[in-house]
């Protein structure tokens, strides 16, 4: 079993109004000098090997599916073999 | 700056010498003259007992392909911004979709988006979306239509113009950062083919914020109370260089800013991009030097960013610094208001003759009764006149406690005053198909039925505001449909005494070659004095006789009955009869407020069959009717405008034929309001109401599940 990671965040240049939320609510709370942007983590994990096949597979899934590629990017990655 | 603010999306530069006839048209409403019209940010009409209201509706089509959801909520929050730019607080919002055929594949995908995100946007910001269109037809597949109106109030004295006045005032930009969102999309997105959807084009889209929006209407509103604010500007396209100009050349002077001081999301962005952001919920303001500390307590009550970056200046130059240079040294009437003007040659198309030959009206009629019932069914079942609550179910439409009627009414109507109930009403309709026929009948149509839905429920009609999409006004033919749109527009507007106030103009809508059909979208304002003597639509009592107001006559060109039942297109659209919608209007009006009649419902597409179908289902009563004599699928499907289906309480039945026979208006007595829920038409069938329900409720959640 493999577990493998997507995370999706807003592109730069995109506004993010609710890491903009969470920085405003951080600096309420005395928090200063923190940037926060706000994106999402999905944890897929595959049953069997982890070919070349089935990562390419992961990622047309997640440009389909997890992420807006018009206003988002996303990252895959192995976390665990 | 010049090529963004001389694109089309900005400087109407196909458009603009035909619609100075618009500005023509005499600036007096039935209410009054006009306070505010063409030219500047959305129209301003006087209501009476000190209330004025300003109304625009807007397109948002492009960036809602897109980025359904994203798109269409920027331009939720775009034309609000518009109303509140005059000094109004917006108080309501509708939208006019138009979307592929229901089936295709990317109909699916970008219709739910559509919704969620006007709903969205408006729900968060609690304003009621009190009606709309929703439509389908095979050339909006890839192009889909996001036309969105947005009403507001104020009183007369309230009334702001965008005009930069008085050297050595302060230009004030507040709202959110600006980001390297929505770059160029004027010039890109709105006014350009879009056969190529690359990915470098992608970044024209922006994220809307509906708090951030809130907080900046109540912080506007707040600042326009305690008098600090000379002028405002919304920025919408073209962001900062739009503002600076626009501001600057319907001032008395010029304008100094200092880019530098434009508080960025991101520290990267280059002059260009940061005069050209399209980043949402900005608004510039001009404020008087003594005036600037107030102005900046309320903008930190709100938490709104506020910060000034330049000032009014003698002279006639619009002038930006970045870094230390000089990077803009301008006339601003150049930029705002010296775009190129271009008399694009129109050409009427060959093959309309041919279209215009091939009549619906020769299309085979149903035999049976049997086969007549079937029809009902399926044009009550087709995409474009079944149950719309899918969509609307997902906006709030009484949110502020002042919607008195909406969907699916004919109308939205708003209580504005809350002692002497004074209302206004607004519908806003459109068809391409009778467009594409004959676009200046097909203007006038639409015009005629929002002016009609406004009248149906008791108002006056007084205004109008126009979302007008077109194709590629480089295509000949297609300017030829725009100059015919306008001239229809005019005309019946002259005609029926009521003026232009403003609107927009979307060009380049086509796909693959293929423009769409000529499809502007007409909204109608009216007034009424009493919201309380409102008519509603949907029998409600049994035993009220029914009526069919107005004449029938054979017009099945465009309709609904020629789309569902034979899939064919041809023909002329039914003739605008603007002397009949008149005298209808006054008739309803009148019957409104004598409480004449128990409902009333226009006839549009579809016919008398689906307004007769729709007043049933409402309550869940029966009706049964006996057609005139002929041919019972003219009787039925005929879409002859200046038609109306009343029911009037048997006592009062005297009182409403004099009435209207006094008007010169004919009526018809069809039939009566049963208990007993089954549509009834004598000597050819019934159908149960429930049966009618469940055809009219399955078809967009089957496609949408």
């Amino acid at each position: 079993m493999t577990l493998v990671v997507v995370d999706v965040m807003p592109k730069p240049e995109i506004l993010d109004p609710q890491g903009k939320a969470v920085t405003s609510s951080l600096h309420r709370l005395g928090y200063q000098g923190l940037e926060v942007r706000q994106g999402r983590r999905f944890e897929i994990t595959v049953n069997g090997d982890l070919t070349d096949e089935r990562m390419a597979e992961i990622r047309e899934a997640a440009e389909k599916l997890l992420c807006n590629t018009v206003i988002e990017t996303f990252d895959v990655r192995v976390e665990k073999q | 700056m010049y090529s963004v603010m001389w694109s089309e999306h900005c400087s109407y530069k196909s458009s603009k010498i035909h619609l100075k006839r618009f500005a023509a048209l005499d600036q007096v409403t039935p209410r009054g003259p006009l306070l505010a019209g063409i030219g500047d940010n959305a129209g301003a009409v006087d209501i009476g007992h000190g209330y004025a209201i300003t109304f625009k509706s807007e397109s948002h089509n492009h960036p809602s392909f897109v980025e359904p959801h994203q798109g269409a909520a920027t331009g939720v929050g775009g034309i609000v911004r518009d109303i509140l730019a005059m000094g109004a607080r917006p108080i309501a919002v509708m939208d006019g979709l138009r979307f592929g055929p229901l089936d295709a594949p990317d109909t699916a995908r970008v219709l739910p988006g559509v919704v969620s995100g006007v709903g969205f946007y408006g729900n968060c910001l609690g304003l009621p979306n009190i009606g709309g269109e929703l439509y389908f037809d095979q050339c909006y597949a890839g192009n889909p239509l996001v036309n969105a109106l947005s009403v507001g109030v104020m009183r007369h004295e309230d009334l702001k113009f965008a005009k930069a006045i008085g050297a050595g005032n302060k230009v004030v930009l507040y709202g959110a950062s600006t980001g390297a969102d929505g770059i160029g999309g004027a010039s890109v997105l709105a006014s350009e083919t879009f056969d190529d959807t690359k990915e470098s084009k992608r970044p024209a889209v922006q994220v809307g914020d509906p708090f951030m929006e809130k907080l900046l209407i109540e912080c506007t509103l707040e600042l326009f109370a305690a008098g600090v604010v000379i002028a405002l500007q919304d920025l919408g396209a073209a962001g900062i260089s739009c503002a600076t100009s626009e501001l600057a050349s319907a001032g008395d002077g010029g304008m100094h800013v200092t880019l530098d001081l434009v508080p960025l999301r991101d520290n990267t962005m280059t002059a260009e991009e940061i005069l050209m952001s399209e980043s949402q919920e900005r608004m510039m303001a001009i404020c008087t030097p003594e005036d600037l500390d107030r102005f900046m307590e309320i903008c930190n009550k709100w938490e709104v960013q506020a910060t000034v970056i330049g000032e009014v200046i003698k002279g006639d130059r619009l002038l930006i610094d970045w870094k230390g240079q000089r990077i803009v040294d301008v006339d601003p009437r150049s930029v705002a208001h010296d775009g190129p003007t271009y008399d694009r040659p129109a050409y009427r198309p060959d093959w309309i003759d041919a279209l215009n030959a091939d009549h619906d009206n020769n299309l085979p009629r149903a035999g049976a009764g049997g086969e007549l019932a079937d029809q009902v069914l399926a044009i009550v079942g087709s995409p474009n006149l079944c149950d719309r609550s899918w969509v609307t179910d997902q906006y709030d439409r009484f949110v502020r406690g002042n919607s008195v009627l909406a969907q699916p009414e004919d109308s939205g109507m708003l209580r504005i005053d809350e002692i002497s109930n004074l209302g206004i009403s607004l519908s806003t309709d459109a068809n391409g198909r009778y467009c594409l026929l004959n676009p200046y009948y097909g203007a006038q149509l639409a015009l005629c039925e929002a002016y009609r839905n406004v009248a149906v429920g008791g108002a006056e009609p007084v205004a109008v505001t126009d979302c007008l999409n077109l194709g590629s006004p480089e295509d000949p033919e297609v300017m030829w449909q725009f100059t015919e749109v306008i001239k229809g527009l005019v005309d019946a507007c002259a005609f029926l005494g009521i003026p232009v106030t403003g609107g927009n103009v979307s060009f380049y809508n086509q796909t693959g070659g293929m423009n769409i059909m000529p499809t502007p979208q007409i909204g109608v304002l009216g007034v009424i004095d009493d919201v309380r003597l409102r008519v509603r639509t949907g029998f409600r009592t049994p035993g009220d006789v029914v009526y069919l107001i107005g004449e029938t006559k054979q017009e099945l060109g465009g309709s609904a009955w020629a789309e569902t039942i034979h899939s064919h297109l041809g023909g002329i659209p039914p003739v605008p009869n603007l002397d009949a919608e008149k005298k209808l209007a006054a008739v309803m009006q009148q019957a409104a407020r004598q409480e004449l009649v128990s409902s009333a419902h226009d006839l549009s597409e579809g016919g008398l069959a689906i307004a007769l179908t729709e007043s049933c289902l409402r309550h869940g009563l029966g009706v049964t009717v006996r057609l005139p004599e002929g041919d019972p699928t003219v009787a039925l499907f005929s879409e002859t405008p200046a038609r109306v289906v009343a029911s009037v309480r048997f006592e009062r039945a005297e009182q409403f034929e004099a009435l209207c026979a006094e008007h010169d208006v004919p009526c018809h007595r069809l039939g009566e309001v049963n208990q007993e829920p089954e549509l009834v038409v004598e000597g050819q069938f019934k159908l149960p109401v429930e049966q009618i329900r469940s055809v009219w409720q399955a078809t967009i959640p089957a496609a949408m599940s």
